[in-house]
């Protein structure tokens, strides 16, 4: 019992060190990919000493100036709430990556370590709480900023999270009914075989058109672009954190890229097989990096997007959330069930 | 089974704290976020007597969507405490002693038929189909409580429809 408590303390530790550590090198990646289609260098200046390393530590920089930058709280906001927001926004996006299995097993001091912190048979409905219990974060932020340019954000935050969660939801289904279960580490474990590439988008080809649906929907709920609408520069400064400096601001950035890691993890996890690939069966330390390597795909993916693609309007984001993601999740629901039905 | 007693015992407190703090908050916004913070502990309830399948759907239904559109109604409103109207219905006060009592007496009545019982183990060869999880109540939904299970979905229809119609304007 002590030694299975020592276990988890330990993997939660480390999970929890590489996921700060992700996040500060995703802002830097996002930075370089969008100097790159933009056609610029980007940082480059930030290394150690004469070394300059291709300014691979620039998120170090950024975090000591953020630290050290002044804590405001405005005089009319709510206190209470104000400071707890940004709390609320980080936990939950630290919280969903303990279900989310990254390799199979290693043997490491003579004891066999699964590699996944723990495994809950709802896993993926513990995911959807987590994401959905997020969006208090950036609402109480808007409101308790007492600024109408962080209320407007805060409220367009949680229309848009409640549209775009249901299409996201329902997207799941399809996957939960090809692989009969709703815990993770068995999601990924039935993609197995065939070489490591048996992902269940290769297996049901069905599920590319899933895939757009579900990636669509998690741009939106990380609000990204084309989705950034709860912090559009253009109308409303910044949104929801206008009013927040220092380490506050740096929680809410924190937690849109963890979300954007989660819902790369996620995906990776439920279309891409997860930590397989070829030769993880021999070589059980390759399924954390073929993990790695598909999580950083998604990542860029979502960056090519952000730096290409321009922002919806408002009345557009609904009417494509209500009226198309929402009636084709539920449209490929009956043909995955109908599929499964006369296969099986 | 004493760490899980311990688990309960936090989450009950924290669960009835926050209940009591529905009530006497004059702010609504607290209020509100004073059942989020009940649900949730209910819900760790749940996980304590081994029903994650409804711990999570809480979540997500309860804390996840409807409360965020209380909140969001809150937030577009921005009622102010509505020291007025509560002055207004003084009459209503001592209506609401004899109903407290009869809450209380029913309470009683409710908690003292309870007989102590514990949920039988369950061998880890069927764990997927013990009590709370989602395959046993996917299967009694589905076989034994079909008729109840459908007549809420239509129920449910009903009031989409009956939203649909009100919120239409004419002409359109």
């Amino acid at each position: 019992m002590t030694n299975l408590l020592l276990e988890w303390i330990i993997k939660t530790l480390v999970i929890l060190l590489i996921l700060v550590t992700a996040v500060a090198y995703v802002t830097l990646m996002e930075r370089k990919v969008m100097a790159w289609i933009q056609m610029r260098v980007g940082p480059n200046r930030v290394g150690l000493g004469k070394f300059k390393l291709w300014g691979l530590m620039q998120p170090l920089a950024d975090g000591l100036k953020m630290i050290f930058k002044e804590d405001i709280i405005p005089l009319q906001a709510n206190q209470w709430l104000y400071v707890l927001a940004p709390a609320i926004s980080l936990v939950p996006a630290l919280m969903t990556f303990i279900v989310i299995p990254y390799g199979s097993e290693i043997t490491l001091f003579g004891r066999t370590i699964e590699l996944h912190v723990t495994r809950l048979n709802v896993g993926l409905l513990y995911v959807l709480a987590l994401t959905s219990v997020g969006v208090y974060g950036i609402v109480l932020a808007g409101w308790s900023s007492n600024n109408k340019y962080s209320l407007m954000g805060g409220l367009r935050s949680s229309a848009q999270m409640i549209s775009y969660e249901l299409a996201l939801g329902l997207s799941i289904v399809s996957v939960v009914l090809y692989s009969g279960s709703l815990d993770l580490v068995e999601i990924v474990d039935a993609q197995r075989g065939f070489h490591g590439l048996a992902w269940n988008i290769f297996h049901y080809p069905l599920l590319i058109l899933v895939f757009v649906i579900f990636y669509i929907a998690s741009l939106a709920e990380t609000n990204r672009t084309p989705f950034d609408l709860p912090e559009a520069d253009s109308e409303l400064v910044a949104g929801y954190h206008t009013e927040y400096s220092s380490m506050k601001f740096v929680m809410f950035q924190m937690a849109e890229y963890l979300n954007l890691i989660t819902a790369s993890s996620i995906a990776t996890t439920l279309f891409f097989g997860g930590w397989n690939g070829p030769s993880v069966g021999r070589l059980p330390f390759l399924g954390p990096v073929y993990f790695t390597i598909k999580v950083l795909a998604l990542i860029f993916l979502a960056m090519w997007i952000r730096y290409t693609v321009p922002r919806f309007r408002y009345d557009q984001l609904m009417r494509f959330g209500w009226k198309f993601l929402l009636p084709a999740s539920i449209v490929n629901i009956i043909i995955s069930s109908t599929v499964i039905l006369f296969t099986r | 089974m004493g760490q899980e007693k311990l688990l309960f015992i936090i989450f009950a407190v924290i669960a009835i704290a926050s209940a009591l703090n529905i009530l006497l908050q004059r702010n609504p916004l607290y209020s509100a976020l004073s059942l989020i913070g009940t649900l949730v502990a209910l819900s760790a309830l749940y996980v304590t007597v081994r029903a994650e399948f409804i711990a999570a759907v809480q979540i997500v239904v309860y804390a996840g969507a409807i409360m965020v559109l209380f909140v969001f109604v809150i937030m577009l409103l921005n009622a102010p405490g509505n020291q007025l109207q509560l002055e207004r219905q003084k009459g209503l006060r001592y209506l609401a002693i004899p109903f407290a009592g009869l809450m209380i007496a029913e309470m009683f009545y409710v908690v003292l038929s309870i007989r102590l019982s514990t949920l039988p183990p369950v061998p880890a060869a069927n764990a997927e189909q013990a009590v709370g999880t989602t395959w046993s109540i996917g299967t009694s939904l589905f076989t034994d409580y079909l008729l109840p299970f459908e007549v809420t979905s239509v129920l449910i229809l009903m009031a989409v429809v009956g939203a649909m119609v009100l919120a239409r304007r004419e002409g359109e």
